[in-house]
């Protein structure tokens, strides 16, 4: 800015300093695990920082790699993000596109009854027993279908569909399109980085799914990556709580390479939605 | 009759046909939201009705209707128990704890970035910080381990080379709470900026200039510009914090936590799903659920009363 005097720049330099080192704390132990999973078995692991690998191998993913378990986790994880998130968007379009039409008749009140969810629940027994009723229990549904939609997100979409002008609309309206036709062929190009915030939400909450899986899914043939990757870090823990001298002989670098291999994909896809959820919460943000 | 009460009955069945006329214009609205009732009735309401079981005796062979009724016995019997009230308190001495400390940490940081003006720098800076909130809990408590253990542990590391004893955070039922709170400071602190990032975006910039026109510090446009633009989010942040008091976070204690540590870490969430599900105790359980939801609502409805009276919006 135009004219600051001394106090003002040093709580620049200050504030940039403060940033910097909050962003690097946060950042230091994914680093570090990064590293460790690079160490080879045998070294041990030095205490102390680690900011660069003495000897780099890959020992621990080519062990990791070969685990059957590992690639069937992996493909039940895809299989639930993918599928899941495509069920989850399905059903939230369409109930955000219908609740955003205020004149629809009786709108208000179930936008109600969907936000009291919010706030009342039946609690996690009842839910348990609804899945075991419907049969869902030790099936890749349990851990999509209970959790299809999720509020905020619908409250999300709403209100960007609230925000695309009516007038848009209308014209479409006038062409003879039914609604089906205008949300396909005028809303949805419209609000892509909404969609795509949207979808990045739940596709991320489908990939690190973990307490519906533990509720629900007992099966290992359909263990999601995240209670494979609690069995790996377990085996380690019962060592760590008895004794809890060396948790690093059962394989430290092994353990934090399987936590690499799950973290990865989250890690290299989310930046990329960046621009969109930042929009697509500041729009949210207004509208309520 | 009267005429206004004959012109009201006119108008009235008036508005019942334009409204009959307005449904059956909506048709394909309400196809719209059938998969969203569908799923809202089953996942949500239904469970509601389920809740009953904590007045019953219940089991699974005779269903939901078909079990006997308890009345409040099972109430009674779990308010008698000693366990009951120790993973109450425990709840709700961390979640406290999760308010006290973890409320401000993402406001202050949220005035900082937006008092960064090196755009390329506050980018970074986000993308780094929203990080951990996208990565699991059980990713989180692995890298916890990792950085906490005795032996190789950076943080035991650096107590060790400053001659201290190392800490066993994770291990020690004395330092198992804090390590609960940072570490639930640490992946949210970042995304929970966010929502007051996007407030201050709304931010007349002109609003900064004029008060730098009129020489006003530094602080002062923190204190009469910024904080003011988002002090309607606080507020609200702040009542669904308070409504949510009885999550302490399920899924973040349930990966951390062991035996060792039951006595200070176990909470009502852990405890429904030990005694329910582990032991099969499924009224018990249940009771224990729903008096956790009864008392959210309770709070949730309070903290907006409160709010209202200081004359901010609440959140209905």
């Amino acid at each position: 800015m135009a004219h600051s005097g001394f106090g003002s720049k040093l709580f620049d330099v200050l504030n940039y300093l403060f940033l910097a080192l909050t962003a690097l704390v946060t950042l230091y132990p994914f680093w570090d695990s990064l590293i460790v999973s690079i160490t080879p078995m045998k070294e041990g692991i030095s205490a102390g920082l680690h900011l660069f690998p003495k000897t780099v191998t890959f020992e621990a993913y080519q062990y990791l790699l070969q685990l059957e378990q590992l690639w069937s986790s992996y493909k039940i994880s895809v299989l639930v993000t993918v599928i899941g998130t495509a069920i989850s968007m399905f059903a939230t379009i369409l109930a955000a596109y219908a609740l955003s039409k205020k004149e629809l008749p009786g709108s208000r009140v179930i936008m109600f009854t969907i936000v009291f969810t919010m706030m009342f629940g039946g609690g996690i027994i009842p839910n348990f027993l609804v899945v075991k009723q419907l049969g869902m229990l030790n099936t890749v549904w349990a851990m999509m279908i209970p959790a299809a939609i999720q509020t905020y997100n619908l409250i999300l979409m709403r209100s960007f569909f609230l925000s695309i002008p009516e007038s848009l609309e209308e014209s479409a309206k006038i062409d003879g399109c039914h609604d089906f036709g205008i949300l396909l062929k005028i809303v949805i190009p419209l609000s892509m980085p909404a969609i795509a915030t949207i979808a990045l939400f739940y596709a991320v909450s489908r990939w690190n799914e973990f307490f519906m899986a533990v509720m629900y899914v007992t099966d290992k043939q359909l263990w999601p990556l995240q209670l494979f990757l609690r069995s790996m870090l377990m085996e380690n823990e019962a060592a760590f709580q008895s004794g809890g001298d060396s948790p690093f002989l059962l394989g430290q670098s092994i353990k934090m390479a399987t936590i690499m291999v799950s973290a990865i994909p989250v890690m290299i896809i989310y930046p990329f939605f960046q621009r969109y959820f930042v929009q697509g919460v500041t729009l949210g943000a207004i509208k309520e | 009759m009267s005429v206004p009460a004959a012109a009201a009955d006119a108008r009235a069945v008036v508005a019942r046909r334009t409204l009959w006329k307005r449904v059956a214009r909506s048709r394909y609205l309400y196809i719209m939201l059938l998969p969203a009732i569908l799923y809202y009735g089953i996942f949500h309401y239904y469970p509601m009705y389920g809740a009953l079981i904590a007045f019953k005796q219940f089991s699974i062979t005779k269903g939901i209707m078909g079990s006997p009724w308890a009345g409040f016995k099972n109430f009674e019997y779990l308010f008698g128990l000693d366990k009951f009230w120790h993973v109450f308190w425990n709840t709700i001495v961390i979640s406290v704890y999760r308010l006290v400390f973890g409320f401000p940490f993402p406001l202050i940081m949220a005035i900082l970035m937006n008092e960064a003006r090196k755009l390329l720098f506050k980018k970074t800076v986000q993308t780094i910080v929203y990080l951990p909130h996208f990565i699991s809990w059980v990713i989180m408590g692995g890298l916890l381990i990792n950085l906490l253990s005795a032996d190789g542990g950076v943080v035991n590391g650096a107590i060790r080379s400053l001659g201290g004893e190392p800490v066993g955070f994770l291990t020690d039922d004395r330092y198992f709470r804090g390590t609960l709170v940072w570490s639930m400071i640490w992946k949210e602190f970042g995304w929970n900026t966010i929502i007051y990032m996007a407030a201050l975006a709304g931010v007349n910039p002109q609003l900064y200039e004029a008060a730098l026109m009129d020489g006003a510090s530094r602080w002062r446009r923190i204190w009469h510009i910024t904080l003011p633009s988002i002090r309607a989010t606080i507020v609200i942040l702040l009542i669904l914090r308070i409504g949510s008091l009885m999550e302490a976070g399920f899924e973040q204690i349930f990966v951390l936590y062991h035996p060792g540590v039951y006595n200070v870490a176990d909470i009502i969430d852990t405890y429904v799903y030990r005694i329910g599900l582990t032991d099969g105790r499924f009224s018990l359980a249940a009771a224990v659920g729903l008096f956790k939801s009864a008392i959210n609502f309770v709070l949730l409805v309070i903290a907006n009363r409160l709010s209202r009276m200081m004359g901010e919006n609440g959140i209905y």
